[in-house]
């Protein structure tokens, strides 16, 4: 005879229940997001090449550093650790992005104090201030490129006729204005995302607070400082990480517009470089797997340090 | 302390006319409610008052001054809010002293008005706590707080205690009333949806009714004599009995209309005969409906506990003195 008081609890039925909901889940992510990540890091450690994928021999972490004394007694330093050029990647990389995210959580705030003040028309303002996030980054580079074009663009036409230069610069290929070009794009394709996280955070902020701050006579640039921002801070946080993992993998924009710059080269593209046009397949995995790792602490210590801030800053 | 006068004061939006033209006198001083159903334009007619909202029409003075066209903080106002409306990551001291640090007044000053204010309202001791932190009836207090360290010449409410509970709500009305009574000299807007509420903290009521002026009055005026057939029905709970068609005939009216405190059983030649089919008893009182087979049922109030049982037909005898007559138009006959 089954006892009943034997059977699983309410507690255990639940929580297999949920498992079986979450299994397709589990078994998706694995597929696409765990699995790659591990044969990546695998790969970092063998000697694969393209040509043979499958015959890569463990080489421990060569790829990233290796030491070896000559009989001569001259020591060689190899491997991504000791490369240049992938110290390069790394600093365009952290430029880019600090540079790009300042420039878009500035002006994508002040886009979204904008777009959250009542005026006629705001609902259409607000649909066509997303159409640049919503055109696909290859056609919004392909776009700019021509409009950066030192020869037929518009942009070195318009500054010229204007004054503003004397001689037309050839934005995407001069090795100094070519980080400013890609971050001109990129700021003017995820400014709208920004301003609309923003906008999602100052939504939240109850009207009537600013109605008192009205009647009490308070400065809008007091307002805005000691009310608008710390109450939309937590939104803000939210959307710099979204905005900063994005950024710090930027690929498909440099690919387009400015391929083989060495001024914007990023991890990603160096590392697909070396996976791909160079035939280093284990050498890029290298790469690839340090780009996680970087990203991984760069969020991790956003996070945290946010935490801290946000629990000693209740002033 | 202002005297405040409202001339022929308008507002729309769009073609809607939410306040049509308003004329109005509030002594310096004086506890004045704005009272009406929901819609009515009461809480309109603050907002403009305090200039968070702009007059279409009119004149708005304070003390003589047009002030039209004044900034909210340059009127010498101070505002409760429903919703308290406190800055949430500021604690109640900075709450109350955020609006005062700008006014240049010295810092022991500001430290002074604000522990002053929070002993009045017995709140001294939450000074460091934040909003979320406190009740909703604390919350409300420091709301009122921030208004008293302005030390404005009006102070405004916006329907403060309709997001309190009921017991909370009768016991910070009462504080409302102490602080008006502590406050001498300041005048005070307030306006309420509740007639109860109006009723125990008026000096004046103002009634209004889609935009308009129903009657101004104090409560006692408004209660005994309502100038139209809206503010009697509006005004006392529980609402005054109307009658309409032969009973009101025989009186010469439209509509009759009879307060529940002012009908007597009596057995001796009753004006009335119906049948009791409900009875409400709160302990000090005792509420009977009465069918006189005129529509509704005739609520009649007995003091103390008569205990009359259902179906029981008794003899009803309204109070001549007491008896309100309106014609057709909803007005006064006297």
């Amino acid at each position: 005879m089954p006892n009943p008081d034997h059977g699983p609890s309410l507690q255990q039925q639940r929580a297999r229940s949920a498992f079986w909901f979450l299994a397709p889940m589990l078994i998706a992510l694995f597929c696409v997001a765990a699995w790659p990540l591990l044969r990546t890091i695998w790969f970092s450690f063998t000697d694969t090449t393209l040509s043979n994928l499958y015959g890569g021999k463990w080489i421990g972490f060569d790829n990233y550093l290796s030491i070896r004394t000559l009989e001569s007694g001259r020591v060689i330093y190899r491997g991504t650790l000791v490369d240049p050029a992938w110290w390069n990647a790394v600093w365009n990389t952290v430029r880019f992005s600090v540079l790009s995210v300042t420039i878009e959580t500035v002006l994508g705030l002040m886009v979204a104090l904008v777009l959250n003040a009542e005026f006629k028309g705001r609902g259409l303002v607000r649909a066509a201030i997303l159409i640049p996030w919503a055109i696909p980054t290859i056609v919004s580079a392909k776009m700019w490129a021509w409009m950066l074009n030192d020869q037929f663009g518009i942009l070195n036409d318009i500054m010229l006729r204007l004054g503003l230069i004397t001689e037309k610069i050839a934005w995407t290929a001069s090795t100094e204005t070519a980080m400013t070009a890609v971050l001109i794009v990129d700021v003017w394709k995820t400014t709208p995302f920004m301003a609309l996280l923003c906008l999602a955070g100052l939504q939240m902020i109850p009207r009537d607070i600013y109605e008192a701050a009205r009647v009490d006579g308070i400065h809008p640039v007091k307002v805005f400082f000691k009310v608008t921002l710390p109450l939309v801070r937590p939104a803000l946080m939210v959307a710099v990480i979204f905005r900063m993992l994005d950024a710090l993998r930027i690929f498909d924009l440099i690919y387009v517009l400015t391929p083989n710059s060495a001024a914007t080269k990023t991890m990603s593209i160096i590392s697909r470089e070396n996976l791909i046009d160079f035939d280093k397949f284990a050498y890029g995995s290298a790469q690839s797997t340090l780009l996680f790792a970087i990203i991984a602490i760069f969020v991790s210590l956003y996070i945290w340090l946010g935490k801290v801030d946000l629990s000693g800053g209740g002033k | 302390m202002a005297q405040i006068q409202l001339k022929n004061l308008t507002k729309a939006y769009g073609a809607v006319q939410v306040i049509k033209g308003i004329d109005l006198e509030i002594r310096k001083g004086e506890f004045m409610v704005f009272v009406g159903p929901s819609g009515c334009g009461k809480s309109t007619l603050l907002r403009l008052i305090s200039g968070l909202e702009e007059i279409t029409g009119g004149d708005l003075t304070f003390d003589g001054e047009r002030v039209n066209n004044l900034i909210p903080s340059k009127r010498g106002i101070a505002m409760v809010f429903q919703s308290y409306a406190l800055y949430p990551h500021m604690k109640v001291y900075d709450n109350m002293a955020f609006g005062m640090k700008l006014a240049k007044s010295g810092a022991d000053d500001i430290r002074r008005r604000v522990t002053d204010a929070a002993k009045l309202l017995q709140i001294d001791h939450l000074l460091d706590r934040l909003p979320k932190e406190l009740s909703g009836g604390q919350r409300q207090r420091v709301a009122i707080g921030r208004a008293i360290v302005r030390d404005p010449r009006v102070f405004l409410f916006d329907e403060p205690l309709s997001n309190l509970d009921a017991a909370l709500r009768v016991a910070t009305r009462l504080e409302i009333a102490k602080l008006h009574h502590s406050m001498s000299g300041v005048t005070m807007i307030y306006v309420t949806h509740d007639q109860v509420e109006a009723m125990t903290l008026a000096d004046r009521i103002c009634v209004l009714r889609d935009g308009r002026v129903e009657q101004v009055g104090t409560p006692a005026e408004l209660y005994e004599a309502p100038n139209s057939l809206f503010v009697a029905g509006f005004i006392g709970s529980p609402k005054m009995n109307f009658l309409t068609g032969a009973p009101a005939a025989a009186h010469g009216c439209t509509t009759l209309g009879i307060r529940s405190e002012h009908i007597t059983i009596t057995d001796a030649g009753p004006l009335w005969q119906g049948t009791v089919v409900h009875a409400e008893d709160l302990g000090s009182d005792n509420f009977l409906f009465v069918d006189i087979g005129a529509g509704e049922p005739l609520i009649v109030r007995q003091p103390g506990k008569l205990a009359i049982p259902y179906g029981t037909r008794v003899g009803l005898t309204p109070q001549p003195q007491h008896l309100h007559r309106f014609d057709a138009a909803g007005l006064p006959i006297r």
